[in-house]
């Protein structure tokens, strides 16, 4: 019981990184229809401008405060990620749209591998480790020698989560962007004659999931308190996969979709073996998509002949 | 929508393109901050130190201010050209492919191309060692053209399902690891030779094939893309963590090489050199090597292309262009897909066990995603469907890559550091953007069809579905 509850903590901890990285595959599937490969890299961009924020914060400018570092380097690095996400749209996506449907998939495929070697070209191929920062946590349960504590980080990371989820849910349901993105995913040609401008709302899509991933990269980074360039592939498949679980397209599915994985992922490492919990992850992706393709929340798709 | 006729520019649209591009140099400016401007070093103890750069940002936004310009200016003297011949010339945002079918240079290229690919390939090594002078020290460019054959033929494999069937698969690279350990197993726990194991080695990888295939026949496009994806990672992570028999990350090693038939390339008495009455040369089992990777990626070809013509091949376009029209016509598509899928699987599981016996050790390493995506990037980029247009665009994209290993001459330009080997990928990645966005067809975008009433004449790519699968 203490193990599962530890278990639950941290599997949820993780759920929550996998779901904000799930909102960009979800929203950017939804509105036209393509698997935003290089996503998983655009987190992993976001987790070394968020290290490299945090430095310069920390060592140059001399900031002691964690809280205040924690949420300037929190909105820099949302900002400076959705630069990307903004720039990699407007180069190798836009000038494909009504292409034919693998152009946009190679293309992001060579988005990803450029951004992966680009980091380590830049930064070096070892390892980044984070000093540690906000160490200790609340012990929620004592007993028999085994203690199940909700660490300060884990507490955040959920808190941070659930905050932006909140404001992110909001901006798609209350707002004028919101509706026209919805419009969009709805009917682009629909939403174009009845005068939203779809390639704006598309790129505000591309700009509003890279951000989200950039949450997820600080909340990871100061998490594992390590990152390299290779990090992004596999916790993007992984994402991926909690977008499909969680029936692609819906945005509350995306979150439950990743804290599903996650806590499957955490688990499976804690009963199971460590070294199959990849495999784990992606043996549920091919099942969930063979047996329920429209995953728990989605839509069923109609064939239209 | 008038837009300026005259070559010379009036201000207010060069005030426009400045702006423009000063946009840019801002935006690249915004990408380059926090990555490019500060390095993260080990500094002392386990801290890291940032070593700032901005010397390199200001050239980065130079050169993005620059290139930006001049492309804007380039633009608005060909459009201006354009509305001077045409006042209805299509606007930039329109189909850029030909829409006619009319028969043009690159149906003329891939006609006489294929023929001229073998040609080139079968003299490769001689032309080789007349150019350098003497076999061993043609042994770089045969290896290179081992390298270069070895894609070809996967590239040919994946062909089969992706271009033909119009199924997407993004875990080729999984068959390819099972024909290379099928190979390695087999021949290192039970003493097969290399002839007997390559047969077997498709028969795995195709089975294998038929495996994966069954339970993605339901579903189509994207999620049976990332299917395969999945099945090609859980493949490599078993490989990696199945210790006791794949042996793990470290690999098989010492396979037993490739024999001529039987006699083995040694300077023993019953070697190859001593039964040819030859001189021994360690060379000659490297070309012999080259000229077995082109016999098999020549079958696939030829596989391929008579394929087509059958009933089966005819199936696998007819699935591609229409599923549901297909199955109305009676056609089994469940038969239809398991067998591109499996012929696809078993070429890739040749190539496998060639790469095995050629690199004498293989690891799970060989076999990531990279892999796979390189194999699809080239059958995207050759055109889809193509066959020429795959071996052009296999030579691309391994030669490319590999030439960089030799510009060595930069470090003159961009100082000591500077190693070419470590923007291989990067440029990779980037080529693989710019090739899509200029022709998305592919470099061969015309086809020809397989069956035809009359007159054979070709038709441009864009006609060609893509398929569903």
């Amino acid at each position: 019981m203490d193990v599962f509850l530890q278990q639950l903590i941290n599997g949820l901890t993780l759920g929550s990184i996998y779901g904000l990285i799930a909102i960009g595959y979800t929203m950017v599937f939804g509105i036209i229809g393509m698997v935003n490969f290089a996503h998983g890299d655009v987190f992993m961009v976001s987790c070394f401008i968020a290290l490299i924020l945090f430095l310069l914060l920390t060592t140059w400018l001399g900031v002691s405060s964690i809280v205040f570092a924690f949420l300037v380097v929190l909105v820099l690095a949302m900002a400076l990620t959705a630069l990307w996400g903004w720039a990699i749209e407007r180069v190798a996506y836009r000038p494909l749209r009504g292409s034919f449907r693998l152009a946009p998939l190679i293309s992001a495929i060579g988005v990803s591998i450029f951004l992966s070697n680009f980091v380590q070209v830049v930064q070096g191929a070892r390892n980044k480790s984070m000093p540690p920062v906000l160490s200790g946590g609340i012990t929620v349960l004592e007993r028999e020698g085994y203690t199940v504590v909700l660490s300060y980080k884990q507490g955040l990371i959920m808190v941070v989560t659930a905050v932006l989820l909140t404001g992110f849910w909001y901006l798609v349901q209350r707002t004028p962007f919101g509706r026209a993105q919805r419009a969009c995913e709805q009917d682009r040609k629909m939403a174009a004659l009845l005068g939203i401008d779809v390639d704006r709302t598309i790129s505000l899509t591309f700009v509003l999931g890279a951000a989200l991933a950039a949450v997820a990269g600080v909340l990871y980074v100061m998490y594992y308190g390590v990152v390299s360039f290779s990090d992004g592939f596999v916790p993007g498949v992984k994402a991926f996969t909690a977008a499909v679980l969680g029936g692609i397209g819906s945005l509350p599915g995306a979150v439950l979709g990743g804290l599903i994985i996650g806590l499957i992922e955490t688990f499976w490492s804690a009963y199971f073996s460590i070294e199959y919990k990849d495999v784990a992850a992606f043996s549920i992706l091919a099942i969930v998509l063979i047996f329920m393709p429209s995953g728990i929340l989605g839509r069923p798709e109609v064939e239209k002949v | 929508m008038a837009r300026p006729a005259t070559d010379a520019l009036p201000d207010s649209a060069m005030g426009a393109i400045l702006r423009d591009a000063a946009l840019c140099a801002l935006v690249a400016l915004g990408l380059c901050v926090p990555l490019i401007a500060f390095r993260m070093d080990p500094g002392p103890g386990s801290d890291l130190v940032l070593v700032p750069r901005w010397g390199l940002v200001a050239i980065l936004c130079a050169i993005t201010f620059a290139v930006r310009l001049g492309q804007r200016l380039l633009l608005m003297r060909r459009d201006a050209r354009r509305a001077k011949t045409s006042a209805l010339a299509p606007s930039p945002a329109q189909a850029t492919e030909a829409v006619g079918g009319e028969p043009d240079a690159g149906q003329k290229v891939s006609k006489i191309g294929l023929k001229l690919f073998v040609a080139v390939a079968l003299s490769l090594p001689v032309l080789a060692t007349l150019a350098t002078g003497d076999l061993g020290s043609a042994r770089y460019w045969i290896d290179l053209g081992i390298l270069i054959l070895t894609y070809v033929m996967l590239g040919w494999g994946l062909n089969i399902v992706v271009g033909l069937a119009g199924l997407l698969d993004l875990g080729y690279v999984a068959f390819y690891a099972v024909g290379a350990y099928s190979y390695a197993l087999l021949s290192t726990t039970f003493g097969l030779s290399f002839w007997v194991c390559l047969p077997l080695a498709g028969l795995f990888a195709g089975l294998w094939g038929m495996l994966l295939g069954f339970p993605v026949l339901r579903l189509r496009g994207d999620y049976l893309a990332i299917v395969t994806l999945a099945f090609g990672e859980i493949i490599r992570l078993v490989l990696i963590n199945w210790t006791d028999v794949t042996g793990g990350a470290a690999g098989v090693s010492s396979i037993p090489r490739a024999t001529f038939f039987g006699i083995p390339f040694t300077a023993d008495e019953d070697g190859f050199a001593a039964r040819f009455g030859l001189e021994f040369d360690s060379m000659h089992r490297v070309v012999f090597l080259y000229y077995l990777i082109l016999v098999l990626a020549l079958i696939t070809n030829l596989v391929t292309l008579r394929l087509r013509r059958l009933p089966i091949g005819r199936a696998w376009e007819a699935l591609r262009e229409d599923e549901i029209a297909c199955r109305s016509l009676g056609i089994d598509t469940t038969a239809t897909k398991l067998t591109a899928f499996a012929l696809g699987a078993a070429f890739g599981g040749f190539a496998g066990s060639f790469f095995a016996v050629r690199q004498g050790f293989i690891s799970p390493e060989s076999f990531t995603f990279l892999e796979s995506a390189i194999i699809l990037a080239i059958v995207v980029l050759g055109g889809m469907g193509s066959q020429f247009g795959v071996a052009i665009a296999a030579v691309a994209m391994v030669a490319g890559p590999e030439m960089l290993r030799n510009l060595g001459g930069l470090k003159a330009v961009f100082g000591e550091g500077f190693d070419p080997n470590e923007y291989r990928l990067l440029l990779f990645g980037l080529a693989m953007v710019a090739m899509m966005v200029w022709r998305p067809r592919g470099l061969i975008s015309v086809r020809m069809p397989s069956v035809t009433l009359g007159e054979r004449k070709a038709i441009s790519g864009a006609h060609v579905s893509e398929g569903h699968g």
